[in-house]
């Protein structure tokens, strides 16, 4: 098939192919940050929410567990911690969340271990905060059941 | 050698193995933690290293890809390099800042280091494969920038033609989308969606034009044939990667809170992503039989025909079983991605750097045709070993995926084993894994040890 197409019949491909590839995705992208916000509830992006965006980040959380299905697979899923460890309730889950943080590592002999972080009341309330808001964003109902 | 500043390659090459060897034997430790949580622990917690191994490996690649390139462009520009010296202080600045950076990983805790002042002004750290704290990025900015200049300047001095042409093309590329990896927003889905034009955008796009140009050029000083005939090939090549790639970004949009569309474009372009890695094995294997000469360096075009199936495999076939929506539902964040990201990281781009070294480095070693027939029997041994270990561990963890979607994922919520429990049920598949990743060192190891055969008189 290729003996058919020439040398300048293939740039042509690229260039077109390539500008056409680049129009595309340049328009989608922006119409997708338009949508973002909504999509996201970026309205109820507090302050907390913010900083418990830093400390998931400033702790490298997405070394060991996904976050809507991304990050590492060595920990569970945490984009819908709030519907599973919290069911739904806000004061239940930070105080979970709490008790949990403060207990790491687990003592049981050569399971997965997660580290201490030593994170105060409030960055524990703040991490709370931000794994609500991730938990109601809107992401096409994944997972598929609540084990994430 | 026909330029006396290809020798700058050489460092480069070098390097890059020597940091391979550490990502493989970080890649080795958790292994061994997925079986034995507590091994390590807490002088290394996992997610360090993850870190360490996958900060590696990008910067290795980036070694390897460096030195490839201060090799091929003189030769392909038909003129020195414009300025080996840059080119010199840009690899000690890049392989003391990398050197710093694994340290501060190992050593300081990463919450300390996300305090650190550049960070605290302009917070960049704590993504994935973007841990880097903000004045390392800054520092790789300089190194690629610097890097591109010397490119640019030698490719615009001399002999301009496809080769030099579309791999400076990539590396403009490459340059650019690393800059978002300085843009990070407060809301996490706006963070998702710009971290894959880095990401994605390497990988399946700009990579692949370094790739093609790379493997392109081996083809050429390996099978002797017409520069006009591998030029079409190169195009179309890259034309395809372009077309499925750039809207194929769209396959990482499904479940991370961008609009429903994505589903369908990302589903209907990324199933094209498996074309220009097919294409790439019909370009390796048709150059290779209609060669004109007969090179002495037969395991370089080993390598590169090697490059375009593991490619092919990993990139194509394995991102393909799960690139479709309505299959990434089930897949998605599960360790069949890490399954397809092993094997194209090391079928794409880790072995065009083997092709790469194992074309240039005989000739910077003053072995013009290539290392003796002993040399590179071992070496041929370390191909199969690595490539063997590579299938093997990504097949393991395909079992470990599949499992993990049985279990997890398949049934309702009330008969669904949670994440710890399924992972206590795979342990066995995880030591399948151990064990293929220990043959892939050990293959590497060979793969060192050819570098040092006697030959015989």
């Amino acid at each position: 098939m290729t003996e058919r197409i020439t040398k300048n019949m293939a740039r042509n491909i690229y260039f077109g192919g390539g500008l056409f590839a680049i129009l595309l995705f340049t328009g989608l992208t922006f119409d997708t940050v338009q949508k973002i916000p909504k999509l996201s509830h970026d309205d109820k992006i507090t302050e907390s929410v913010a900083l418990g965006e830093k400390v998931w980040e400033n702790n490298n959380c997405v070394g060991c567990h996904t976050i809507m299905g991304e990050g590492a697979y060595y920990a569970p899923e945490l984009g819908n911690a709030f519907k599973r460890l919290g069911s739904g309730d806000e004061q239940a889950f930070k105080t979970y969340l709490a008790g949990w943080m403060a207990a790491q590592p687990l003592q049981t002999p050569n399971r997965r271990k997660m580290p201490q972080f030593n994170l105060t009341p409030q960055q524990v309330t703040n991490l709370a905060d931000f794994l609500i808001w991730t938990s109601r964003v809107n992401n096409q109902e994944w997972p598929p059941n609540i084990k994430g | 050698m026909k330029y006396t500043s290809q020798m700058v390659a050489k460092p480069y090459f070098i390097f890059a193995l020597i940091l391979l060897a550490g990502e493989i034997v970080f890649g080795l430790g958790m292994g061994i933690q997925y079986l034995y949580g507590d091994f390590l622990f807490p002088a290394i917690p996992f997610n360090v290293m993850r870190m360490v191994h996958t900060n590696l490996l990008i910067v290795l690649l980036l070694f390897g890809f460096m030195g490839a390139t201060y090799y091929l462009i003189p030769e392909e520009s038909e003129r020195e390099l414009w300025s080996p010296m840059l080119a010199k202080i840009t690899f000690w600045v890049f392989a003391a800042a990398g050197v710093a950076t694994i340290l501060g990983y190992l050593l300081v805790p990463y919450a300390t280091l996300a305090e650190s002042i550049a960070n605290s002004f302009w917070p960049t750290m704590g993504r994935e494969f973007l841990e880097q704290p903000t004045i390392t990025k800054v520092g790789i900015v300089f190194v690629v920038l610097s890097y591109i200049l010397n490119v640019t300047m030698t490719v615009i001095k001399g002999r301009k033609t496809t080769i030099s042409v579309l791999l400076l093309t990539g590396l403009f590329g490459l340059a650019f989308f690393f800059l978002f990896a300085f843009y990070v927003p407060n809301n996490l889905v706006m963070d998702k969606f710009f971290w894959w034009f880095v990401v994605h955008l390497w990988v399946e796009a700009t990579w692949e034009l370094i790739l093609g140009a790379l493997l392109a050029f081996v083809l050429i000083k390996t099978t002797g044939v017409d520069r006009e005939h591998i030029d079409k090939w190169l195009y179309l090549i890259i034309a395809m990667t372009l077309i499925s790639g750039l809207a194929g970004t769209g396959h990482h949009f499904f479940y991370m809170g961008a609009p429903g569309y994505w589903l369908w474009i990302g589903s209907i372009t990324s199933a094209a992503e498996p074309i220009p890695f097919f294409l790439m094995i019909l370009f390796a294997f048709n150059m290779a039989k209609n060669r004109r000469i007969q090179h002495n360096n037969k395991i370089a075009l080993t390598w590169a025909k090697g490059t375009a199936v593991v490619g092919f495999l990993g990139a194509g076939v394995w991102g393909f079983l799960h690139t479709l929506a309505p299959i990434n539902y089930y897949t998605h964040g599960t360790q069949l991605t890490a399954a397809h990201g092993h094997l194209s990281f090391f079928g794409a781009y880790v072995m065009i750097c083997f092709t790469m070294i194992s074309y240039a480095m005989p000739i910077l070693r003053g072995r013009p045709h290539g290392n003796g027939p002993k040399s590179q029997k071992v070496e041929l041994t370390s191909f199969w070993m690595m490539v063997i270990g590579m299938i093997g561990l990504t097949l393991a963890l395909t079992v470990a995926g599949i499992m993990q979607i049985e279990m997890q994922r398949l049934p309702d919520a009330a008969n669904a084993l949670g994440f710890m429990e399924t992972q206590a049920a795979i342990k066995t598949v995880y030591a399948v894994r151990l064990a293929f990743g220990v043959m892939v060192l050990a293959g590497l190891f060979t793969y060192f040890y050819s570098f040092f055969v006697k030959e015989a008189k």
